[in-house]
């Protein structure tokens, strides 16, 4: 039973089924109506270009060192100079360069790390939610073990010890955070295991990897969706944070992280040395999360008509 | 002497995504002190918004409008949100609701939610209040009411906490009651229980009345008048006696026509062709939970099935009764597969279930469960859920498959222009018979039916219990069908096994058992079921 | 009521040594820490030097249990960098992180309570727009950046609070600020969905018909339902708070445990790491026994099964 019948007839008529829409086409309707995803999904795009060309947007070689142009102010501050338009850092590097170049590594640690946590939080949610008893009292001890764990601090312990490389943060930040993933799949997956088209299935003979895959798989893959784009957003903050403590990505390399730490010896005579690199990652994990916000309103009245 | 309740050409829209829901049209009532006036109808006919607009409950979207909505002579729109809730909303209308597992806060208890109203009113002082707690407790049949008032919801039955939502709302001495769906939610033999508590009370304290239901007999029984509303109008209205039996609305007539009885006739024929083969054969079976609380807690042992044996015959229909905890829906299970009996023995066609491969069970036995909404695969289309069970048997290609699927749509009065349907696209008697269609397609011996129709509206239920019959002459299915209803157990089974605390307590042909109960508990349930007929003396002999 | 505390107790120090179990072999197996220590140019010969000296030669369930001993008689070794006891160390630092964690939590109780109430009790108004506005941002807002850009503004372009250091609550301002900040958004979410849902609940209902409204309806049944689950979750934000506060405490230079976790980490310290990472987890899992407790002691539906 639904809390409250306030008498609204939420399916249609007896007689009336070829007017209602399917959940694609109520799913397309929805997400062109979202101001927040398309705000965010915006954002995205644009970045995602910006990655995908940089070679052809970026105005200079992001590592191009020049000692006759070392700390020059960006273009609107006396002294700028229109060739490099957000100025230079302390090696006469162009920062418009080295920011667009930037959008490279947070959108490939973002991806990788929250893939690597996919999989890991994924496996175990649907474990944990479809087989039960221990399988799930050890996933959901695990899961109280991780969440104790100090992540960062183990983070940055494992970076130093291992070596910092794009893969070791990307393997690492990934590891680390798996944990909201399993947290929702496992109730999801609770949560459909009980209801009747499961048993259906397994009147029918289904075996369990029949009904993971074929039934329960596709009712999870919004849910995963979404909190796919929140990672996105917590591994981006995540590596910046590494690189800005030195343990993450490593110079020369342009992480804006790394910028940030390079710029803020300067920041109270040149502030948008840090200024500018933290906007770029505002943005890029706003966006992130502004779709994963849009896509939970958009998909949250799940399949079941309540 | 001012009309109780005057309530004329009352409009209320709601405000939703889609567009505006006029949710329920020119309705107009009326109730005197002591009158008890019942509403009916199926879900979405604007019944429960009615009462809602009357507590100022409705949701914020909604918008009302009346050409008078008068309570004791005073207009209720005059009335701002505070002066409403300080001087009507509890002391001169109290409300009651379906559900009573969590109508009740479940933090505090039930002596502090009791007494809080007239504490916080200053009608009462806290220990007045407490005592006057305790006699109403005691007055709606709790046992131990003193001790009752420091428990919390959570240790109390439902029918339990729906009593302490009566008494709680006495507390106030209101002069209106409203009762909305009281006791959908509960066994049939505690509905029977309450909905007398309620007349009783009414009575006693010559207050008004309204109770609302889907169930027409049921609040024919104990109103004095009767209003049927149909997608927000008020169809018919008129006293309780001539709303029942001489019903001047097609609709009404429809509703009534729907309702499973025990006095009918069965639209049941006798089995198309039955053989004493036994399709399914349960014998000594139990089963045996073990529950622990928490990952340490003591280890505690439930006796689901204790000892059951049932046979179902090839052509039958065997109705297996009995109310929520019984152990029906368990024996359910391990006759399809789904869970193992602890000790004992199922056999379908004498071949033991237990070394069936389990694609092989679907050819024998399939089944259709009670939630429609969840019986289906909200990512999948029509096409797919029906023919999965072919799927998983590898039987065929997706041409035969297809036809299969048509072919089993058909069987169920679905059109084809469905096929790439989905779930979410169809309304619950819909979705009922595309379970039903996936239960066919597999062509098995048996069907199992899970309560298959108690989630659905009167009238489609109704349907659904003539297309079960349709199939059941068409195609020589043997059915087992589990329900709580004993009008359903008339008008459909062969045989009928009453269920108890995990053990068959009475078993036999449906007409002997119907009419001549051996066990006290099979005649406690025949009695709870409402009765009725046309003008027939039936309800008069009951009274 | 007792026994259910024993359990949850006896679970939580499970929970901590697990953790130290899976910090110690990640620290150690990941990678060689021999090297580590004598850095990536070093001879051979000096990481073996090191390797014998710091007995790292042994094999790994000996170092473990020998360190396991040693926590359980409350010795966590000798850190490789200070040469002091490592519990030492810590001792002198986690007063000034203790501080910084409560104020934060504070700053995130002040901030994320009231408006996420706000918020719910007025759902699609300007101020339940601004609230997500809040969270969004503030998620999105990369902590570190948000304590330079907070220097930038309240110390250096408007002085009113010190830059760095933390000789005076003045100089706890920010960090606290910083800090609590990052808990807002999962806090302010809670309070609002968690609030409009027990609005919407059915024993809500039944207080309204009662003639229950506004604030005492609120403060009747509604204040205490909603709170259940918000009590768990800052819970879990002090418990990370005390890890957080690496950032925080190297922008601001307040020499507590975050600062000392990052010096031990640039200076392969790995006692010193190890011991910060239990006592964090620790802290972690205490802060959850005690909200655990809380809730039972509020939630009859916990405390009397």
């Amino acid at each position: 039973m639904t809390s409250t019948d306030f008498s609204i007839p939420v399916t249609p008529a007896e007689d009336g089924a070829e007017t209602a829409l399917t959940p694609g086409q109520i799913f397309r309707q929805r997400l062109f109506g979202h101001t927040g995803f398309l705000i965010g999904a915006g954002l995205i795009l644009i970045i995602v270009v910006i990655a995908i060309f940089a070679p052809l947007i970026a105005p200079h070689d992001p590592f191009a060192q020049s000692l006759s142009a070392r700390m020059l102010p960006p273009v609107w501050v006396e002294g700028g100079n229109w060739d490099y338009l957000l100025g230079t850092d302390q090696n006469g590097r162009d920062y418009l360069s080295r920011l667009i170049y930037g959008t490279r590594v947070s959108i490939t640690i973002g991806l990788g790390a929250a893939t690597v946590g996919l999989l890991i939080g994924v496996t175990l949610g649907v474990i944990a939610g479809y087989f039960g008893g221990w399988a799930d009292h050890a996933i959901s001890f695990l899961l109280t073990a991780q969440l104790a764990l100090p992540g960062l601090l183990l983070a940055m312990a494992l970076v130093f010890i291992i070596g910092p490389s794009i893969w070791v943060v990307i393997g690492i930040v990934g590891v680390l955070h798996w944990t909201y993933y399993l947290v929702v799949t496992r109730a999801a997956t609770q949560r459909i295991r009980s209801q009747d088209f499961v048993a259906a299935a397994a009147a029918s003979g289904a075996s369990p990897r029949q009904i993971i895959w074929h039934e329960i798989m596709p009712n999870l893959l919004s849910a995963i969706i979404v909190i796919f784009t929140f990672e996105l957003g917590i591994a981006i903050l995540a590596e910046s944070s590494l690189s800005f403590l030195g343990v993450g990505i490593q110079p020369p390399t342009p992480s804006w992280g790394l910028m940030i730490a390079e710029g803020k010896q300067a920041m109270f005579y040149r502030p948008w040395l840090v200024i500018l690199p933290g906007i770029c990652l505002f943005l890029l994990v706003i966006g992130a999360n502004l779709m994963g916000d849009g896509l939970r309103d958009i998909t949250s009245p799940e399949g079941r008509n309540e | 002497m001012t009309r109780l309740l005057d309530i004329q050409n009352l409009d209320i829209s709601l405000a939703l995504p889609g567009g505006m829901l006029h949710a329920v049209k020119d309705v107009s009532l009326t109730l005197d002190r002591g009158e008890a006036l019942g509403i009916v109808g199926e879900s979405g006919s604007g019944k429960s918004m009615t009462a809602l607009a009357l507590m100022r409950l409705l949701p914020r979207s909604a918008r009302l409008k009346a050409a008078r909505l008068a309570f004791d002579g005073q207009d209720l729109p005059d009335l701002d949100d505070r002066t409403f809730a300080a001087t009507i909303a509890g002391p001169r209308i109290g409300m009651i609701f379906q559900e009573p597992m969590t109508s009740l806060n479940p933090v505090y208890t039930i002596g502090r939610q009791m007494t809080e109203a007239a504490i916080a009113r200053g009608l009462l002082s806290a220990s007045a209040a407490r005592k006057k707690a305790v006699d109403l407790l005691d007055r709606v049949g709790i046992p131990d009411p003193e001790g009752r008032m420091g428990q919390f919801p959570h240790q109390m039955s439902g029918g339990q906490r729906q009593r302490v939502m009566i008494a709680m709302t006495l507390m106030l001495d209101p002069d209106l009651l409203i009762a909305d769906e009281p006791t959908t939610a509960l066994d049939v033999t505690v509905q029977a229980q309450i909905l007398d508590l309620l007349d009783d009370l009414r009575r006693e304290r010559q207050m008004g009345l309204i109770l609302i239901s889907h169930d027409l007999a049921v609040v024919a029984e104990r109103t004095d008048k009767v209003a049927v509303m149909y997608a927000g109008e008020l169809v018919e209205q008129g006293p309780a006696k001539q709303v029942m039996f001489a019903p001047q609305h097609d609709y009404t007539r429809m509703l009534l026509d729907s309702i499973p009885r025990l006095d009918g006739e069965p639209a049941h024929v006798a089995p198309v062709r039955k053989t004493d083969d036994e399709v399914i054969a349960a014998r000594d079976i139990t089963r045996l939970f073990t529950s622990r609380k928490g990952l340490f807690g003591p280890r505690r042992e439930i006796r689901a099935l204790d000892g059951v044996s049932l046979s179902v015959k090839r052509g039958e229909t065997l109705a297996l009764i009995g109310e929520s905890g019984s152990g029906k829906s368990t024996l359910a299970r391990i006759l399809l597969g789904l869970d193992q009996p602890s000790s004992g023995e199922v056999s379908m066609l004498g071949r033991p279930l237990a070394e069936l491969p389990a694609t092989e069970r679907a050819r024998f036995v399939q089944p259709v469960f009670q939630d429609p909404y969840t019986s289906l695969n909200p990512r999948r289309r029509l096409s797919e859920i029906i023919a999965r069970p072919l799927v998983l048997r590898r039987e065929g290609d997706s041409g035969s498959r297809l036809a299969a699927v048509k072919e089993a749509m058909e069987h169920v009065r679905l059109p084809a222009r469905l096929l790439h349907a989905y779930p979410s696209q169809l309304s619950g008697g819909q979705r009922q018979r595309v379970a039903i269609a996936r239960a066919l397609v597999t062509r098995p011996e048996a069907l199992i039916c899970d309560e298959p129709t108690s989630a659905l509206d009167v009238s489609v239920q109704a349907q659904i219990l003539k297309l079960l019959e349709d199939l059941r002459r068409e195609m020589g299915l043997t059915t087992l069908l589990i329900t709580h209803d004993m009008a359903v157990v008339h008008e459909t089974a062969d045989r009928v096994a009453v269920m108890y605390q995990g053990r068959i307590v009475e078993e036999g042909t449906a007409a002997d058992v119907l009419s001549n109960p051996t066990n006290d508990y099979t005649a406690r349930l025949l009695a709870a079921a409402p009765r009725f007929g046309d003008g027939a003396p039936v309800t008069e002999d009951a009274r | 009521m007792l026994r259910y505390i024993a359990l949850r107790g006896l679970l939580a120090l499970l929970v901590a040594f697990t953790v130290s179990l899976a910090a110690f072999l990640l620290l150690n197996v990941a990678a060689d820490p021999a090297q580590a220590i004598a850095g990536e140019d070093a001879t051979p010969d000096v990481v073996e030097a090191i390797r014998a000296r710091y007995g790292l030669d042994r094999p790994l369930s000996v170092r473990y249990f020998d360190w396991l001993g040693g926590v359980l008689q409350g010795d966590f070794g000798e850190s490789y960098y200070w040469h002091k006891p490592v519990a030492e160390l810590v001792a002198d630092r986690a007063d000034e992180t203790i501080t910084l964690a409560l104020s934060a939590l504070a700053v995130t109780i002040l901030i994320a309570i009231p408006l996420g109430a706000l918020a719910a009790l007025n759902p699609n108004s300007w101020i339940d727009r601004f609230a997500l506005g809040v969270a969004v941002s503030a998620q999105a807002v990369p902590n570190f950046w948000l304590g330079l850009i907070m220097i930038i503004l309240f110390a250096v372009m408007v002085p009113i609070f010190p830059v760095s250091g933390d000789d005076t609550w003045m100089h706890f301002v920010l960090p606290a600020f910083v800090l609590g900040a990052s808990s807002v958004p999962a806090v302010m979410r809670l309070t609002r969905t968690g609030l409009i849902e027990v609005m919407g609940a059915d024993y809500v209902r039944t207080a309204r018909s009662k003639g229950f409204r506004g604030w005492q309806l609120l403060r009747r049944h509604a204040m205490r339902n909603a709170l259940l689950p918000v009590i768990s979750v800052l819970a879990v934000q002090l418990g990370q708070k005390f890890g957080g506060s690496v950032i925080t405490e190297s922008i601001f230079a307040i020499n507590g445990l975050g600062r000392l976790a990052l010096e031990s980490i640039l200076g392969a310290d790995i006692p010193t790491v190890q011991m910060l990472i239990f006592v964090f987890a620790i802290v972690f899992v205490a802060m959850n026994l005690l909200a655990d407790i809380l809730n039972a002691a509020l939630d009859p539906r916990i405390r009397i099964g």
